[in-house]
């Protein structure tokens, strides 16, 4: 598509002052983050003491710490279940696949929040039920002569469920941006490769593999993303002991926002940031050498 | 062969039945029951008692889909057409507002809108208020801008505009470009091209960023008690209410969360009929 | 193929684990487990207070103190942490509600009985908490904090002085009044207003301060509804009144000289907050210790200076001018000390509340989301 400079130009203000309105309350919280007083409103002079204070303040960091973590696992997991039976789907006949799919549809087209407490509700079933039976019930095993009590902890909510919740709800993503390399995959190439004398291992990982690598890094990509960013179904399915990042400033969004928590973003932005640069770069460099040897 | 590589998905069947549909099962039970657990329709008949907030959800929730759509449209279009390295960075600028806590925000917007917040006291400081209230004769020190309805919806388009954009923009940029030139070599101009061809190609787009727009903001909590000042009550707010929040029902809450959950589909299903749309259009 | 399954499994397992490992412990010959959970060096102690509660150096002197992990969360209001004990999402061994919610929790059997050995500094909480009507027979509790709910408002925001409920009604201050958000106190409010006792169990009187309050809302006097978010609205001149606890008010007056609290001709309630253990506590002993700790003058001293909220502890309760003037090498103004710990005479006229009957309590609830707010 081409335009007229005249055109380009209103186009170009038109974008800017959409990115200003997004823009603008980050680059505030990122601004007050440096204030030197106790405040997002008022401005008493440049300080990282919140930075300081970020580092000693362990409830953040150690919500930060859970909020990656559970990100990581839910994301690598998520991943490997999501690619293979992305794969296992596609080999399906249609008659079962399609009813399939729409359960795999539900947690992304549900509201958060019925998601959130249907999982709530299920956990505390589960746990329920497990905890009736591990206070009442005990087993003596006799093993080389000595008895061992097996007793079975009172569980309840927590990271376990939490972790459950982010695995369930980005499976979908990666399914979904799986499924459409495998569709544009030549179905005839698996076979070939078998034909050639291949294992089924082997076509896997020298046929299937190379080819949807990209859908399962974007995959993997989105799922971290929709993880380190939930907060709704975090708040139903973690419990009262662990909380994520979202969890601790939304009830710090009751209290007053402390600057620690502007301090926090701010270095998470600026990572990410980076990263990105750093991966857009490398592809347009990528794309650009791409370009060069077609010509 | 094939039949073996398809039990690759079972794994994933049976964790999907565990805990996408059996929680589902969970409410439903929940919503047919009372405290102790005896069959019920009561939770539903009560339902009525809630038309107030179902009606100001949705009326917010549409109205916010709506303005998404004619400010996602029209950027992802105007992104659509520059060149690559623009696209680049535009892409990159929309993502990235998503690795900053959409609590945390929605919070800086909070005090952004306040009555003594950065835009009243810019109002003031560039003398507006003197000048209305000279003009007018009122008595005005601020816009009141949290506790209303409009807050509340610039903060859904605020949070999510970047699920408007993404699909959109992902339809426009596969759109064939021969196709537009062949649509004005056969004689369209500028605007029957777009209602001909680009609005027609980029539907999937389109459909799958009001859904993307419109569920999370039928069913937000957090904005609503931030922006609305916690008298802007909407269906999400209904339902924390019972399960974490100041009155204990879960029952109660189950039944809000299942009708809400029904409109929703409801709504979607037609949506999805009236465009034909086989498969979800992929995100990205 | 091996190593990511390897990793996949890896990481179920150790999902799995963390769920549902099993202790495996042996049993000596008289049949007596050979470690008990509670010496094996981990101790650890889940706590809920409110928001903004307790000195968190406190905390950490406990800990130190005692080398008991203290795992410390806030609830927002009485009645969420009751949903969140009812929906099960917490596991927390000590939590500190507010009377009417204790019996409750007593009724619905959801208390332990505490053995007051272990917590020997009971004896210097004073007589006038004990024996009160949320725990008569002084079984379950232990008195934390205790205090008023009045008026806060801004001086420079509102004409003339405020002495009623009904300025929370007002056109007057249209768009300026924060509305309390729980059932029990925004009620509350409008009951004393309207005359009527805090504990009513009418439905006719119930129903009319709901009217009062859904009447305002219509006109559009309450800006919004608000716990803890009444901290950063008052302080930084977003509203003009609210009703909220004493010794919140003190907090932020430190932050905002223009605000003033009132406790209205008509009445008003007083409240005390205690400690108590949940019954499926699972650390009894670490909880003992706590509500111990925090039941000693020096702890007490502390508190009150950092929240504000008065104790029940006697002593601390006297020589907190003394301290204050040690702590800032400057008198307490006695003004504010009255603020926080009124004397009995104003607490006459301040009404207690009293758990209500279920049928009762529904209706509260009822209303509370009819108001739609």
């Amino acid at each position: 598509m081409s335009m007229n400079k005249k055109n380009r130009l209103g186009n170009r203000i038109f974008i800017g002052l959409i990115f200003f309105f997004l823009y603008a309350p980050i680059l505030l919280l990122i601004f007050y983050s440096f204030n030197a007083a106790d405040s997002s409103v008022i401005w008493k002079g440049f300080s990282l003491r919140w930075y300081a204070k970020l580092f000693q303040n362990q409830l953040i960091i150690k919500s930060v710490y859970n909020t990656l973590l559970v990100s990581a696992l839910a994301t690598i997991i998520a991943t490997i279940v999501g690619t293979l039976s992305a794969i296992g789907l596609y080999s399906m006949r249609r008659k079962f696949r399609e009813p399939l799919l729409t359960i795999n549809n539900i947690p992304m087209m549900n509201a958060d929040i019925v998601t959130g407490v249907a999982m709530c509700l299920f956990f505390v079933a589960v746990l329920g039920g497990w905890n009736y039976f591990a206070s009442n019930y005990r087993f003596l095993v006799n093993f080389f002569g000595s008895t061992y009590r097996i007793t079975f902890p009172q569980l309840s909510l927590g990271f376990g469920t939490l972790l459950i919740a982010h695995i369930t709800f980005d499976i979908p993503y990666v399914i979904l941006s799986v499924a459409p390399k495998l569709r544009q995959m030549d179905k005839n190439l698996v076979d070939a490769a078998q034909d050639l004398g291949c294992t089924w291992r082997q076509a896997f990982f020298k046929v299937i593999l190379p080819e949807i690598m990209p859908g399962i890094v974007s995959g993997a990509l989105i799922a971290f993303t929709m993880s380190v960013d939930d907060f709704v179904i975090s708040y139903f399915t973690a419990g009262s002991a662990t909380s994520t990042l979202a969890m601790q400033i939304y009830s710090m969004t009751k209290k007053g926002v402390t600057p620690e928590i502007n301090a926090v973003s701010t270095i998470l932005f600026v990572v990410v940031l980076a990263l990105l640069i750093i991966v857009n770069v490398r592809e347009a460099r990528a794309e650009k050498a791409a370009a060069k040897r077609v010509y | 062969m094939k039949n073996k590589r398809s039990l690759l998905a079972i794994p994933y069947v049976g964790w999907m039945a565990l805990f996408v549909v059996a929680p589902i099962i969970m409410v439903v039970i929940y919503a047919f029951t009372t405290a102790d657990f005896s069959v019920t329709g009561e939770n539903f008949t009560r339902m009525s008692t809630f038309t107030v907030i179902f009606t100001r959800s949705f009326k917010l929730a549409i109205i916010a889909t709506l303005v998404c759509l004619l400010i996602g449209y029209p950027l992802s279009y105007a992104m659509a057409k520059e060149g690559k390295g623009f696209q680049r960075v535009a892409m990159l600028l929309i993502m990235l507002p998503m690795w900053v806590n959409f609590l945390l925000r929605t919070y800086s917007m909070m005090s952004i809108m306040e009555n003594n917040g950065l835009i009243n006291q810019f109002f003031a400081a560039i003398g507006l208020f003197d000048l209305i209230n000279h003009v007018f004769g009122t008595n005005i020190q601020y816009f009141k801008m949290i506790g209303t309805q409009g807050a509340v919806v610039v903060g859904m388009v605020y949070n999510y505009l970047p699920f408007m954009v993404l699909p959109i923009y992902s339809t426009l940029i596969k759109m064939d470009n021969t196709l537009l030139e062949a649509a004005q070599d056969l004689g369209a101009d500028t605007a029957t091209v777009f209602r001909k061809v680009i609005l027609p190609l980029s539907l999937p787009g389109i459909l799958s960023g009001v859904t993307m727009v419109f569920v999370p903001s039928v069913s937000t909590f957090a904005i609503s008690r931030l922006l609305g000042g916690g008298i802007q009550m909407l269906l999400g707010d209904l339902i924390e209410q019972q399960f974490l929040g100041g009155a204990y029902n879960p029952h109660l809450g189950s039944a809000i969360a299942l009708v809400m959950m029904v409109i929703v589909v409801a709504c979607m299903w037609v949506m999805n009929r009236f465009g034909e749309g086989e498969e979800q259009a992929v995100m990205l | 193929m091996k190593k990511l399954t390897a990793l996949t499994l890896a990481c179920t397992l150790a999902a799995s684990l963390s769920l549902t490992a099993c202790s495996v412990e042996r049993v000596d010959d008289s049949g007596n487990s050979g470690n008990n959970t509670s010496t094996d060096g981990n101790r650890v102690l889940n706590v809920c207070n409110w928001g903004e509660y307790i000195d968190e150096s406190l905390i950490t002197k406990f800990e130190e103190q005692t080398g008991i992990k203290v795992n410390y969360q806030t609830a927002e209001s009485n009645e969420s942490l009751y949903s969140l004990l009812k929906t099960g999402g917490a596991n927390y061994d000590v939590i500190c509600p507010s009377d009417y919610m204790i019996s409750q929790l007593i009724e619905e059997d959801m208390l332990q009985p505490l053995n007051y050995d272990n917590i020997p500094n009971y004896e210097k909480i004073g007589d006038e908490f004990k024996g009160l009507a949320f725990d008569p027979e002084n079984k379950y509790t232990v008195p934390y904090t205790w205090g008023t709910l009045g008026i806060i408002y801004n001086k420079t925001m509102v004409d003339g002085e405020i002495t009623s409920w009904s300025s929370l009604y007002d056109d007057a201050n249209k768009g300026n009044v924060l509305l309390i958000n729980n059932s029990r106190d925004a009620f509350g409010n409008a009951l004393i207003y309207l005359g009527y006792s805090v504990n009513t169990t009418n439905e006719t009187e119930i129903r009319e301060a709901y009217e009062l309050i859904a009447d305002a809302a219509k006109r559009g006097i309450f800006q919004g509804k608000v716990m803890d978010e009444v901290f950063n609205k008052m302080e930084q001149g977003n509203a003009a009144i609210a009703t909220y606890y004493a010794g919140d008010y003190l907090t932020m007056y430190e932050n905002n000289p223009d605000l003033a609290y009132v406790l209205p001709e008509e009445g008003a309630n007083w409240f005390v907050d205690a400690w108590c253990i949940l019954k499926n506590a699972q650390h009894t002993s670490e909880a003992e210790e706590w509500i111990n700790f925090l039941a000693s003058t020096d702890s007490s001293l502390a508190n009150m200076d950092y929240i504000w909220y008065a104790s029940p502890n006697t002593e601390a309760l006297e020589k907190y001018p003394e301290y204050y003037k040690e702590t800032y090498g400057e008198e307490l103004d006695m003004e504010l000390y009255n603020i926080m710990a009124p004397s009995t005479d104003v607490l006459k006229k301040c009404e207690n509340y009293v758990v209500l009957p279920e049928e009762t309590r529904t209706l509260y609830n009822d209303l509370w989301i009819q108001l739609g707010l």
